[in-house]
């Protein structure tokens, strides 16, 4: 018998006893098409609550605002620069507090600053998130009180800029883990995450600023539907078996009501808001619902892929074989001495470059 | 047979920081091929390190009513229970005796059928533990830099840094970390670091009656992991291997590693563990490109609109 | 042994690693299972049948090490022309009284002889040893000058060797299928492997623990195995013998110096109210001849100037009437049953929990309140402290605090880390722990309890004149105490009981120093030497790479530091080791004395080729070649023609319960059985008795590695608690189908005793077995629950009835019968109601005939 098939189990059984004798009857045949430890999970899922997926949604919000606001201050759009602003500004003040009271610790909330640390992206979004947070509360203070224009001037484009990393980071936050919705999503969930900001500023923006003003925002919010669902799309496509999370229970209600509400809320603001601020208040509350119900789609579709450990394994085990196809002879599986060790670069047939260059 | 060559892995105990403070890089083997399903370790460990009792559960998933590694469960027992093919008595395990009966024409005589074809049962038993990963991503995406590598390559959170903020949680491709319910913080194995400074080995393998658990510096373990499985596999168990013991994974190799009689997902590993930030380039990348879609939608919508 | 002796077994995986084989054999598919070569799944109780089909495999076959086998065991010995077998009788012995119930072993003597066994044997509680004194020596012959007969050629058809040929006969591997349940091919291989596995070159060891030792023919368990392994030669050899896993704490110890109501220190017997009116009697009755035993009036003596120092004399006896007597049974047993007829005042319970770890807890309960006072010392509050509170009397109304009488004393006792002193467990090791660390406010060492309550009790009655008192005022009681609650000194203790001279107090080496003249005193024979040159010697440390394989210089082991016993079997007559590979101890002509790896189980310095000369005593009487030097004829005995009540030779009887009929015999069950058949203790019926399909499964009870005995010291611990949470019982998956029980969910155990509830674990690990036609389930049980602690449950033991092997007063605990339902157990009356549905059905039958 080969011991180099992949996934060969030499004809063992699992006994397992729950799924098998749950009727007393005979033991479980052994044609599952994965193995575990009585269906138990191998990861852990995130310990992160509610908090997480409003702060995606507000962190997104907030950051676009920025960005919005100072594209509005360089082609000269007072009126909607200031909306944004205040918007930003509001924001905020929210932001922080969602992300310090998910903590275990709350009180020691400045131990995010100890270090700068790029392979963690909690590390990097806290400084952005402060400087952010800086910089948009000034440009928010300056708009307020009228005062140290030129400054509050400056604070809005660094806000804005801070503010496109700010909306994208949190992304990075969800797929930098082990967690397999995530981490296979990890190129598409930035455009996800940045349309989604795109739409919620845009949209927030269209219901408090006049209609004459509003063109760009509500462009902005359109464009940002756009992104986020079509983002969604190729995501679902490219996880393949991984979508499956998607389809079912809580996290497919929440998807098409993200569906529904992100379209139907643009679709709302581009067409009947040009001419009625109530359509655009309706369709920019809509908009938002459904930016958030996005977050909330994602949030929970990892933590169902984290339970059930076939969204790890199978995955795991297709990766294997198609390690060991491409790499011809070499075996998957038992390792022997001296057969697959390479020294030093520590190369594995993954090939992704691993061990070198090892960041942190 | 000459013993295999072991190719040293660097430490991954960080050169920079600890200059010349930094020791040989320690680790595990776990050898579950003579785990008896004891549970000292589980036991020793949380006696040294304080380790709160989890709640009093059932669970019907054989002798493990422990369930998983987590906050308060630092060394977890797996137990697996098997049928396994036996090819006929006469042809099972070396020198089978029956063969001898035979050739000595007792069964012969008496008549009785020596051949039978069933199934045997296995009972596997394995001592989880942390990996104390050479790339660690519990490590690599803490924020506050609680977790740290020590001077002897292991991964310790420092309690009073960790702000729980749960990063680690899903970072770790083996579910090792969790927070703990009550204290907000993430608590897991630290190799006894408070011991092993001092001379002694971890109090698993300490209490660990047949050595199943053994502590040592890490290539020598790696190089007696070697000559046990090859030996096991030429005593005919074709199912034995090294898991966490290759470098060339995608954690880089595990200071803890283990030999495992089946698959890595029958005792609830990953089959083909990856450290996460080992995609940080591509994510980085794709992050950058959408926060630049940001950007450019935010100006561009601007584009020929009146003010 | 994996489950219950993990760190032992660390030896056994060694041993595994250097290439033995380790076989198996269990009910159940355990731990131990997991690591062995081979499991051999064997109906609970049916242990003699496999084992005898060992020893018809060998006799069969010719397979027998016959140059030991005739110099070193009775094989050759010619028996009675009287005696007739199980074979003969259909599955009795010659000389059964009905009357009293017991044998009359005369007729198993050998030829022209009565021999007597080396420890005394008085054949029934309360009975009498019969026969005269005789001698009962190779080569010294009766006072007629006649010794046994013997035929060394082994064909007299009345020779043991022959009497064990035909006694196993039917034990047939198709024989063993039957009974046991284990595939003929399968009971060959174990044969075969043993077979190959034995001899000159190799041997073979057998483990043993409670899963032997607690049925109705316990004792026989044992013999059987005793007998394979003289056959093949294996016994004083290394990496042979039959190794008793004695349990962790001192459960050696708790034998040699014992907590037995039967036993003095170093198994003398305990002095019988009847016959033994002076010490010139009672060591008249005890002393053979031959062997070591024949000392025994040197280590009786001893015994009593260590209890009784000045005050005993030659010309009181030394005491010897001070001694309290026997006048019946006083086990555990037999004493609960008297208590809960109101016949016992007072008990002390220490380090115990009767109503969780004993059979019947029912029955225990409601003795512990039929007590005028009771006294129990743990470390915290038992089930049995608790039972007037807190128990299933309580719960269902049949008895409450207010009409408990019982007065109970709770008093806190100090952990084996809070006390110095020893362990004897498995290898008759003493291996000495230091106090760590003062005891908790009140808690207190058993050292320290009861020598102050002893000290005290004196106090009260010292200008007592009453002859009743005098016992206890002349006890020797003055341990030097130390530190700030006065704790004696243990060391002490261990001294007096290793023994000393008299005069000058001077610490003795050997118990060949002891002497019958008041000279010497030592508290128990065999382990004197432990306090050798006023060292304590079982806290020595030497590491193991330090020193020879055999380890002489860690702890100390009885008797003497001898590690294997009667190792004067690992050489030939002559002297000469069987092999070169398995070297042990042997003659050295040069020196003209014994030596080796180990200390010789043997006089130094008797030669190989001594011949006893006519009247020679004890070892004298014992030639060079006679190396079972505690035999009185110095061979080990194949045939046993006295000392145990229930036969000679080992023969397969049915558990007390069981849903099979005796295939061999029409003797269903052991006809010495020590049973009680009371309303309280009431029996399952069996086989065509009414009522007997309301019992179908076959039970057995046993442990668990992460819990100890009756759980007060781990069910109380958290991190032990949370290990094995739930009380469950084990069941195949056929079982469960038929009875329906659901994996992770309840059922309800049923006997005529008690109904109690465990979770339910589906498991193949249980295998259902083809016993004579019948299919047959085994429900496994844990014993380790109760109703207080961190985690609690039922306890396994309300289940059990009360039956004894005659031999020793152990339990049946391992195999009884029981019904099993889905579902969770009624509560108060209701679960009283649910047993009488039961007993109902079988017109309440009190035991089989």
């Amino acid at each position: 018998m080969s011991s180099g098939d992949p996934g060969t189990s030499r004809g063992v059984t699992a006994i397992s006893p729950d799924a098998a004798h749950a009727n007393g009857r005979g033991r479980m045949t052994d044609k599952a098409d994965f193995r575990s430890y009585y269906g138990r999970p191998i990861i852990k899922e995130p310990v992160w609550t509610w908090e997480i997926p409003w702060y995606f949604f507000t962190g997104g919000l907030t950051g676009a605002s920025s960005a919005l606001a100072a594209g509005a201050r360089i082609a000269g759009h007072e009126t909607l620069a200031r909306r944004a602003t205040l918007t930003a500004l509001a924001m905020t003040l929210v932001n922080p507090v969602l992300l310090i009271s998910d903590l275990g610790r709350p009180a020691r909330f400045l131990n995010m600053l100890r270090m700068f640390k790029v392979t963690s992206p909690m590390s990097v979004g806290s400084w952005v998130l402060s400087a952010h947070g800086g910089t948009a509360t000034l440009a928010g203070l300056s708009e307020l009180t009228g005062r140290a224009p030129r400054t509050g001037v400056a604070s809005d484009l660094a806000a804005g800029a801070l503010g496109t990393v700010l909306a994208t980071y949190t992304a990075l936050l969800v797929s930098d883990t082990a967690v397999p919705a995530w981490h296979e999503a990890r190129i598409e969930l930035p455009f996800i995450f940045a349309g989604g900001a795109m739409a919620s500023a845009g949209a927030a923006a269209a219901i408090v600023t006049p209609v004459a003003q509003a063109e760009p925002a509500r462009r902005l919010t359109v464009l940002g539907a756009v992104l986020e669902l079509g983002a969604a799309q190729v995501m679902e496509r490219r996880l393949g078996e991984l979508a499956e999370p998607y389809e079912q229970g809580t996290v497919a209600k929440l998807k098409w009501a993200a569906l529904g509400l992100t379209a139907g809320g643009a679709t709302c603001v581009a067409l009947a808001g040009r001419r009625s601020r109530a359509a655009a208040v309706l369709g920019g509350a809509l908009t938002l619902a459904g930016a958030a119900c996005e977050r909330w789609t994602i949030f929970k579709a990892g933590f169902v892929s984290a339970r059930d450990p076939k969204y790890t394994v199978k995955p795991q085990r297709r990766r294997m074989e198609e390690r060991a196809a491409s790499d011809g002879a070499r075996p998957v599986g038992p390792s022997r001495s001296g057969a697959e060790e390479r020294p030093g670069t520590g190369t594995s047939a993954d090939g992704a470059g691993h061990g070198e260059g090892r960041a942190g | 047979m000459s013993a295999p060559e072991v190719t040293v892995i660097d430490t991954p105990a960080w050169a920079g920081s600890y200059g010349d403070e930094v020791k040989p890089r320690v680790g595990f083997f776990t050898d579950t091929s003579i785990c008896i399903g004891c549970k000292a370790c589980e036991v020793a460990c949380k006696e040294w390190n304080h380790v709160p009792a989890t709640e009093y559960e059932f669970t019907g998933h054989s002798y493990d009513n422990t369930g998983d590694l987590g906050s308060d469960t630092w060394r977890h027992v797996a137990f697996v229970e098997q049928r396994v093919p036996v090819g006929g008595v006469a042809e099972g395990a070396p020198d089978s005796f029956v063969a001898e009966a035979h050739r000595q024409e007792i069964l012969q005589r008496s008549g009785i059928e020596a051949e039978r074809d069933g199934e045997g049962l296995r009972w596997l038993m394995a001592s989880d533990v942390c990996k104390h990963c050479t790339h660690a991503a519990c490590l690599e995406v803490c924020p506050t830099g609680a977790l740290f590598r020590t001077e002897f390559g292991t991964v310790v959170v420092q309690q009073d840094v960790c702000n729980g903020c749960g990063y680690c949680v899903p970072a770790c491709p083996f579910g090792v970390l969790d927070r703990r319910e009550g204290d907000g913080r993430v608590w897991k194995c630290t190799l006894c670091y408070d011991r092993i400074g001092d001379g002694l080995e971890p109090a698993c393998a300490q209490a660990c009656p047949t050595n199943s658990i053994q502590f040592g510096e890490h290539d020598e373990l790696r190089a007696r992991a070697r000559e046990r499985v090859d030996r096991l596999q030429a005593d005919g168990l074709a199912e034995a291997r090294l898991y966490g013991e290759d470098p060339g994974d995608g954690v880089g190799g595990a200071g803890a590693f283990f030999l495992l009689l089946d698959e890595p997902e029958v005792y609830g590993l990953p089959p083909d563990p990856v450290d996460t930030t080992r995609d940080l380039g591509e994510m980085w990348k794709a992050a950058g490109l959408a926060a630049g879609a940001i950007a450019a939608g935010a100006l561009a919508v601007f584009a020929g609109s009146s003010r | 042994m994996a489950e219950n002796h993990p760190v032992g077994f660390q030896w056994v995986m060694e041993a595994k690693e250097r290439g033995a084989k380790l076989i198996h054999v269990d009910p159940r598919f355990t731990r131990t299972s997991a690591m062995a070569d081979l499991h051999v799944p064997i109906r609970a109780g049916s242990d003699i049948a496999f084992l005898g089909g060992i020893v018809n495999y060998i006799l069969e076959n010719g397979r027998e090490f016959r140059d030991y086998v005739v110099p070193y065991t009775n094989a050759a010995v010619i028996v009675n022309e009287d005696f007739a077998d199980t074979e003969d009788l259909d599955g009795m012995f010659s000389g059964w009284d009905p009357e009293a119930g017991a044998y009359d072993p005369a007729s198993w003597q050998y030829e022209g002889m009565t021999s007597k066994s080396a420890s005394g044997g008085r054949p029934g509680a309360g009975g009498r040893a019969g026969g005269e004194a005789s001698h009962g020596a190779h080569g010294a012959g009766l006072s007629s000058g006649q010794s046994p007969s013997t035929d060394p050629t082994l064909e007299h058809p009345r020779c043991v060797f022959q009497l064990l040929k035909r006694h196993f006969a039917r034990y047939t591997p198709e024989m063993v299928e039957r009974i046991c349940g284990v595939p003929a091919d399968q009971l060959i291989e174990v044969a075969e492997s043993m077979c190959l596995n034995s001899g000159r070159e190799r041997t073979t060891a057998f483990a043993y623990a409670v899963g032997w030792t607690q049925h109705t023919v316990g004792a026989q368990y044992i013999r059987t195995a005793a007998i394979i392994q003289l056959l093949l030669g294996n016994m004083g050899r290394m990496g042979g013998g039959i190794l008793a896993l004695r349990g962790h704490a001192s459960i050696q110890g708790s034998t040699d110096i014992p907590t037995l109501y039967n036993l003095l220190p170093g198994y003398l017997p305990m002095p019988q109210a009847e016959g033994h009116e002076n010490l010139d009697a009672y060591i008249a009755e005890h002393r053979p001849p031959g062997g070591f035993w024949g000392n025994t009036s040197a280590y009786m003596v001893s015994l009593l100037k260590a209890w009784f120092g000045d005050a005993a004399t030659e010309e009181n006896d030394y005491c010897f009437g001070h001694l309290p007597r026997l006048t019946g049974d006083h086990s555990h047993y037999a004493t609960s049953f008297e208590m809960r007829d109101g016949k016992v005042d007072g008990y002390f319970v220490m380090g115990q929990n009767p109503v969780v770890g004993t059979a019947n807890s029912k029955l225990h309960r409601l003795a512990l309140a039929e007590l005028k006072w009771l006294v129990v010392r743990e470390f915290n509050e038992t089930e049995t402290a608790a039972f007037w509170y807190d128990s299933p009397e309580i719960d269902s109304g049949e008895n409450s605090p207010e009409t408990i009488g019982t007065e109970v004393f709770f008093m806190p006792a100090a952990a084996h880390t809070e006390k110095g002193g020893t362990f004897t467990n498995t290898q008759r090791l003493l291996q000495w722990h230091h106090k760590a660390i003062e005891p908790k406010d009140d808690c207190r060492s058993e050292l320290w309890f009861m020598y102050h309550l002893g000290r005290r009790i004196r106090e009260k009655l010292a200008d007592s004149q009453d002859p009743r008192d005098l016992p206890v005022l002349d006890l020797t009681w003055d341990y030097p105490v130390e530190g700030p609650r006065d704790e004696p000194d243990a060391e002490a203790v261990l001294k007096e009981i290793s023994g000393y001279g008299v005069a000058d107090r001077g610490a003795l080496s050997s118990y060949m120093e002891l002497r019958d003249d008041g000279s010497t005193a030592s508290g128990c024979w065999i382990y004197c030497g432990a306090y050798a040159d006023e060292v304590n010697q079982t806290a020595r440390r030497k590491p193991g790479q330090d020193q020879t394989w055999v380890a002489p210089e860690w702890a100390w082991a009885w008797p003497l530091n001898r590690r294997i016993l009667y190792n004067r079997a690992s050489a030939d007559p002559e002297g000469r080791p069987w092999s070169e590979r398995k070297r042990l101890v042997w003659w050295d002509e040069e020196a003209e004395r014994w030596t080796g790896h180990d200390i010789p189980d043997f006089e130094a310095t008797k030669r190989p080729d001594y011949v006893p000369p006519d009247g020679a005593k004890a070892q004298d009487a014992l030639r060079g070649d006679d190396p079972f030097i505690m035999q009185a004829d110095g061979v080990g005995w194949l045939f046993v023609p006295s000392g145990l009540k229930d036969g000679p030779l080992p023969t397969h009887y049915e558990p007390m319960e069981s849903p099979v009929a005796n295939p061999l015999y029409r003797q269903q069950v052991s006809p010495t059985r020590e049973q009680f058949v009371r309303p309280d203790n009431a029996y399952n019926p069996i086989a065509d008795q009414r009522g007997a399909e309301a019992f179908p499964y076959v039970m057995t009870t046993y442990r668990l590695t992460e819990h100890h005995t009756a759980g007060g010291m781990s069910r109380t611990l958290p991190f032990l608690a949370e290990l094995q949470p739930e009380m469950f019982c084990e069941v195949s998956p056929e079982l469960a189908a038929e009875r329906e029980l659901e994996h992770g969910g309840w059922a309800t155990v049923v006997t005529m005793r008690q109904a109690i509830e465990a979770r339910v674990m589906v498991t193949e690990r249980m295998t259902p077995q083809d016993i004579d036609g019948q299919r047959i389930h085994t429900i496994g049980l844990p014993y380790h629950w109760g109703a207080r602690g961190e985690v609690t449950g039922d306890s396994a033991n309300e289940l059990l009835s009360i039956v004894l092997d005659a031999n020793t007063h152990i339990g049946e605990y391992k195999a009884a019968t029981c019904d099993i339902r889905p579902g969770r157990r009624p509560r108060g009356q209701a679960r009283l109601d649910l047993v009488d549905s039961y007993r109902a059905q079988t017109g309440d039958r009190a035991g089989p005939a």
